[in-house]
This record gives structure tokens, C-alpha cells and sequence, in this order.
């Protein structure tokens, strides 16, 4: 196992390390890269303008790190595409990327699509709900993938531990985090505990990966990516960025329930399918409860973490790029 | 070039000014989201500076009082036109200055005043330079601190007092309205009235000590004040604090007022006279009545017939903006002392200012940017001597 202490020192960045954007911009272009930013969204109306301007304003036309900002959305019934093209995004419904598929509501549908409708070299994903956003969400991520060519993944983290005084802080991850993916990926795939916070939403990644791993759609992709990246390409080809903090929603805890019976329904699969287990046959039900008067009643949500296949299994993916 | 080519290239500079839309929105965007109470306007001010170095302006500096300060350098340079707005707003650090963006508008804390002066301020270097606008004179740059409420425009004064340049004229930029146009300072006196509940008070006295009930008092005197109608005088009750519960006795309680006139003498008397008002409340309830003036200002300004106010309006007219002429309290009363000419502008129009969910409009801000510019190229070109 790799010395996980020397991997966190070398592979750990803060995203003031990469303020020198015009430096970073030459970079992009000697090495011949170009970028796309995919802004998976659904009902983000509130929040969407704002990233949209900033990113092109500042990463766009100040220094052109990005070569494409795309909002590709699930459906909202709200102002969403309309904002985000209004400020100069290239927008897109999720169901007529590849409209022959079958379309699946999901944020890793939208981002499994961007992989066939984006052109760039690298993907860079941001959630389109957060209220704090700033070009160091993109040039953050960036950054180790343009200075360093054997780093494929880069994801985000939200703490600064190096920059408290007097003692050390727990730097963690939200709930879901802490509870169910550091301890499942200490028994499993210690190697992954290094990642700060496997379940950030940002993160960027070069074609050459992505299209080579399969996406689920629901609420395992990031998951999913972590261990399949990490079983190809080794944790070598993982690399991860202080952002600082990220203001966005918190989620009440039944949702994280759901969220949860996700990530378990993808680890377990890919756990059996790396020999971790050998039967790990589940039910796709989640039982929660409510109290109506003087009942308790369970709730009963069906969530079956359905997946995409490694993009490169698709014919007009292939003929597109030349694969 | 003369005053009528200007006039007749603006509306070609407003559509042309639409290319800008994106730096300009995320200049407002990030200078909104750093709170800056007056006296707290460093990270601004440090981001302007930052905006000023991207510039390439070579001269950028943050004086003894924190004003950021940016210099253009003109073709000929002798003269020198300021272009000013100030940094600080009225919402506390601890406020959430998320700026929320939608098509038309752009939503949040300070985010009219004066969040888009400044993010003007920030952006105008950069549009100069992309189209190719060359000015003869300097363009000196000033965000300026602690100009608001107790501030009293400490910031612009200070740059005033201690900066080497020679100003031929001035422009303040404010957020909104568009259409604003201040040439003139009225006299203006701004302070506040606390009465407090002495320690000591006999208590045995059920009902009738409260501070507020003394402010109120203090409130229905200088109501009772009459005012001349000529020259045009007013006093503003701008702002009540005092008390804690439902059910406590009210220990202090503070009045915010302003008393303005186009009369400096009037402003004096009524000065005066709140406080013979506020020794003769506190003699007769027996409570502490203490009256604060912290900001002056004195009548002045230019005539309504100056080439730079005549300018200014042939600038807006032809961009079909309706001309408001208002008489200002804020940094053009610190330009009027120093007899420098000076106009104060709005960029757009905006809603519920000063509330948290303040607003601008996007679509006007080309119109009211174009105007800026428009002037600007016509009092370099001498236009409004």
C-alpha cells in the first residue's frame, strides 16, 4: 500500500498555489489542452447566473482557461436555462444529448452525457447550487491537471486545516461522509481515506478517464469514480484541492438517509465485483418513518442506483471523437 | 473632436458597451459579496487595488486612511479628472452579502449603494483600454472609505487634503437612480439624540420612566419647530432605536436626524435650537438627554448654467435620460469645499434600498455607463470648463 501520509503531502493543494491564471493559461495552451465546465442543474435559477457570469468573466474572457461553460439540466420547471443562457452558457436538456438512450433523471446522467456533448480534453464539474462561488472552483481544480501530467483526477475539498492556530482540527467531510463512506473505504479501500471529501461535487478529470469508467446516475457517482479510477489507474492518478469553504443548502438528515442507501447500493456492487464480498444480493427499498396524529408509518422510497456504462461503449460517442 | 461628436457617438458607446456586460456583472458580484461597513472597507478596497494592478494602471496605492486610488495616466497629464465612488455600505460584516443574479436584475445587500459605483470604478480602466479611449488628462480613480453616516466622508476629505494632483473636475458615481444629477450641496447637520434612564432612578415612580417616552418628547419639540419655506429647510427623523422587551422599562433610546437647508445660517438655528431642546427635556424629566452632531455640511455647488452641468444634460438627453436634479449631502459636498466642479450620477435604476434584498436593474447600467464615459470624454476634451 502506497505511504498514504507522503501521497497527502504530494498530492494536496490549496487553490492559492494556483493564483497566477495567466501562467496557468500559458501552460493550458503550450501543453495544446483545451477545457470544457459542465454545470449539471436542475431547478437552479437562484444560483446559476451568478457562476455563469463570474466563470466567464473571469475565466473566459479576463483568461481564457475555459474553452466551453455548459449547463446541462434534467428538466427544471423553473427560469434555469433561461438565466444561464442569457449570461453566454451553452445549454442543454440532459434527454437530447444522446436522445436515442433512454433518458434517467439524475445529476450523473447529466454528467455522464457531458462527457459526449462537451469537446474539452478536461471536464470540470461544479454544482450549480453554490452561493459562495468564485473562479478558484475551476482554476483549483484545474490547475494539477495542466502542471502535472500523470494527475487524471482532481477533486475538491472544503477545509483549510493548514491554516489553524493553536492546535489541529478534525478536517471532515459532511455526514455522509464521516458516517458511512471513511468508514466503509477504511475497511475496504484504505488507500481512498486519503481523498478529504469523497463526496465533493467538484472535481475535474481528463476525457481519457472519464470515458472509461461507468456512471451511475444517482447519488453514487462520486463514489463509484473514486473506486473505479482508483482500481485502473492506482491512486496515482488522484490529486485534490483546498477550495476553502463552499456555502450551498444543507440537507435535513432523511434525505442524507437516501442519499446513503445510494452509495451503499453502488460500493456494494463494485465491492463484489473486486472480490470484497461474495454475495451481496440487497433489497432497492428504503424504509423511513413519519408520524401522522398517532401513527408511525413507514415510508417506503424505491432508489435503485442505475448506471450509465463507461461512455466509450457507446457507438455514437466512438464515431464522435474518433475513438 | 468636438462636444457634438461626442454627443453623437453615445449611442453607438452604450451598444458598444454591452461587450462588457460579463466583467462589469462579476466585478459587482464579487465586491458585493465583501462586506464593508464603513471604517471595514480593507478587502474592498484590497480587490480594487487588485482590479487596478490587472489594469496595468502603474501608478495604484491605498493611502493613510485606506482609500484605494488608481491613476490613468493621460496623453498630456497636466490636469487631472476624478472619478470617485465611495466604498462603504450601511450593512454590517455580519450580514449575508450573498448577491443573487437573474436575468434582468441583480439582488442583495448594498448592492446599489454602492456596490456598483464601485464595481464601475473597478471596470472603467479595463474599458478604456479595450476601446482605445485615450484621455489627455489623468484619470484619477478614488474608492473612497468612511463616507457614509458617522464616516462623514472622512475617506474623499482625507485624499482631498493630502493629494498632489491638480483637478480640473469631478464625478461621483452612485448605483442609482439613473437620471440622478447633484451639482450642489445643501447644509446639512446630521447627528443623535440618546436619552437614557439615570442609574439612580426612584423606581417607586410606577409607569412613567422610560426612555422612550423622553425621546418622545424630545421627538414632539422638534416637530413643533418652524421651519422657513425660504430658504427650503427640513429635518429628517431617519432612524429610532431603544428598548429591549415587552415588558422592561426602556433605559435608552436614540434618535438619528439630519436637519437640511439651503441656508447654512438656518441649519446653525435649528442646530441651536434641538439643543435647547434637549437641555430643557433632560431639566424637566430629570433624564440624561444627549445630543451628538458628528457631520456638517455647507451650501454650495455649481450654477445650473455651468458647461459641465450643461454638458451633462445634453449627454443625457440624447441618451434619453430624464435629467433629476437633486442637491446632494454625500462626497460632492467634500469636492464643493474644494471648489472643485463636480457632478454626482446614478448608473441604474434600482429597489428597497438599503434593505437586504436591495436590487439594480441590468439592462440600464450601459445607458448609465455610456453616460459616465460621455462625460468623461467631454470634460477631457474641455468641454465643461
Amino acid at each position: 500500500m502506497t505511504d498514504l501520509q507522503n501521497w497527502i503531502d504530494k498530492n494536496t493543494y490549496h487553490h492559492s498555489q494556483f493564483w497566477d491564471l495567466k501562467k496557468l493559461v500559458e501552460t493550458k495552451e503550450k501543453h495544446g489542452l483545451t477545457i470544457s465546465l459542465c454545470l449539471p442543474t436542475l431547478n437552479e435559477e437562484k444560483t446559476i447566473g451568478k457562476e455563469v457570469i463570474l466563470f466567464k468573466s473571469e475565466l473566459v474572457n479576463r483568461y481564457p482557461l475555459l474553452d466551453e461553460i455548459a449547463v446541462i439540466d434534467s428538466g427544471s420547471d423553473d427560469n434555469t436555462l433561461e438565466v444561464a443562457k442569457t449570461y453566454g452558457a451553452d445549454t442543454y436538456l440532459s434527454a437530447d444529448i444522446l436522445p436515442d438512450l433512454e433518458p434517467k433523471m439524475g445529476k450523473g446522467e447529466n454528467l455522464w452525457k457531458a462527457i459526449h456533448q462537451l469537446k474539452g480534453d478536461i471536464i470540470v464539474y461544479v454544482d450549480a447550487d453554490i452561493s459562495n462561488i468564485h473562479p478558484r472552483f475551476v482554476y483549483g481544480l484545474v490547475a494539477p491537471l495542466i502542471y502535472r501530467e500523470e494527475v487524471k483526477y482532481v477533486k475538491a475539498f472544503y477545509d483549510r486545516p493548514l491554516a489553524v492556530s493553536g492546535g489541529v482540527r478534525n478536517s471532515g467531510g459532511g455526514r455522509v461522509t464521516e458516517i458511512l463512506v471513511r468508514p466503509l473505504f477504511s475497511l475496504f479501500f484504505p488507500e481512498l481515506t486519503t481523498i478529504i471529501q469523497p463526496l465533493s461535487g467538484e472535481y475535474a478529470v481528463r476525457r481519457e478517464v472519464l470515458e472509461q469508467i461507468a456512471f451511475p446516475i444517482g447519488y453514487g457517482v462520486e463514489t463509484s469514480h473514486l473506486i473505479d479510477v482508483h482500481h485502473k489507474f492506482g491512486l496515482e492518478a488522484f490529486a485534490q484541492t483546498d477550495l476553502d469553504k463552499r456555502v450551498h443548502e444543507n440537507k435535513p438528515t432523511i434525505s442524507l438517509g437516501k442519499m446513503s442507501f445510494g452509495i451503499l447500493q453502488t460500493f456494494l456492487k463494485r465491492a463484489q465485483a473486486l472480490g470484497k464480498f461474495e454475495n451481496v444480493d440487497h433489497e432497492t427499498i428504503l424504509r423511513q418513518f413519519q408520524v401522522t396524529k398517532s401513527q408511525y408509518q413507514q415510508n417506503e422510497i424505491s432508489i435503485v442506483e442505475e448506471e450509465r456504462p463507461p461512455m466509450i461503449e457507446i457507438e455514437e460517442y466512438r464515431k464522435k471523437f474518433g475513438r | 473632436m468636438s462636444l457634438q461628436s461626442v454627443i453623437g457617438s453615445l449611442h453607438d458607446l452604450q451598444d458598444q458597451l454591452t461587450q462588457f456586460r460579463e466583467i462589469l456583472l462579476a466585478n459587482l458580484v464579487m465586491i458585493g459579496e465583501i462586506p464593508a461597513p464603513t471604517s471595514g472597507e480593507e478587502k474592498r478596497i484590497e480587490f480594487l487595488l487588485n482590479r487596478f494592478k490587472e489594469a496595468g494602471l502603474p501608478e495604484n496605492s491605498i493611502d493613510e486612511c485606506g482609500n484605494g486610488i488608481g491613476v490613468l495616466e493621460g496623453t498630456e497629464g497636466d490636469r487631472s479628472i476624478l472619478l470617485n465612488a465611495h466604498a462603504d455600505t450601511v450593512f454590517s460584516a455580519k450580514s449575508d452579502h450573498t448577491m443573487q443574479v437573474s436575468s434582468g436584475s441583480i439582488i442583495g445587500p448594498g448592492v446599489a449603494d454602492n456596490s456598483l459605483g464601485l464595481a464601475v470604478l473597478a471596470t472603467i480602466p479595463y474599458i478604456l483600454q479595450e476601446m482605445e479611449i485615450e484621455l489627455k488628462n489623468n484619470l484619477v480613480l478614488l474608492g473612497g472609505v468612511q463616507s457614509l453616516g458617522r464616516g462623514d466622508l472622512e475617506g474623499i476629505r482625507f485624499f482631498l487634503d493630502n493629494n498632489d494632483f491638480d483637478f480640473k473636475n469631478a464625478l461621483c458615481i452612485e448605483g442609482v437612480e439613473l437620471g440622478r444629477l447633484s451639482y450642489t450641496s445643501i447644509g446639512m447637520l446630521r447627528g443623535e439624540i440618546t436619552c437614557r434612564v439615570p442609574e439612580m432612578y426612584d423606581w417607586s415612580r410606577f409607569g412613567d420612566a422610560s426612555a422612550i417616552l423622553t425621546l418622545n418628547e424630545v421627538i414632539n419639540k422638534i416637530n413643533d419647530i418652524r421651519l422657513p419655506k425660504r430658504p427650503r429647510t427640513s429635518v429628517v427623523m431617519g432612524s429610532i432605536a431603544g428598548g429591549s422587551s415587552f415588558d422592561t422599562i426602556a433605559k435608552e433610546a436614540t434618535l438619528g436626524f439630519e436637519v437640511r437647508s439651503e441656508s447654512e445660517g438656518v441649519v446653525d438655528d435649528v442646530g441651536k435650537t434641538i439643543q435647547y431642546i434637549a437641555e430643557e427635556v433632560a431639566s424637566k424629566t430629570g433624564d440624561e438627554v444627549e445630543l451628538d452632531i458628528f457631520a456638517r455640511r455647507r451650501p454650495g455647488g455649481i450654477p445650473y448654467a455651468h458647461p459641465m452641468n450643461e454638458c451633462a444634460r445634453s449627454v443625457m438627453n440624447k441618451l434619453d435620460i430624464e435629467p433629476r436634479l437633486a442637491p446632494s449631502t454625500s462626497e460632492l459636498a467634500a469636492l464643493i469645499d474644494k471648489e472643485i466642479p463636480a457632478l454626482t450620477l446614478g448608473i441604474t435604476s434600482g429597489d428597497r434600498i438599503h434593505k437586504m434584498n436591495e436590487s439594480v436593474q441590468i439592462e440600464p447600467i450601459y445607458k448609465g455607463l455610456a453616460q459616465i464615459i460621455g462625460i468623461l470624454i467631454a470634460t477631457d476634451g474641455g468641454f465643461c470648463d
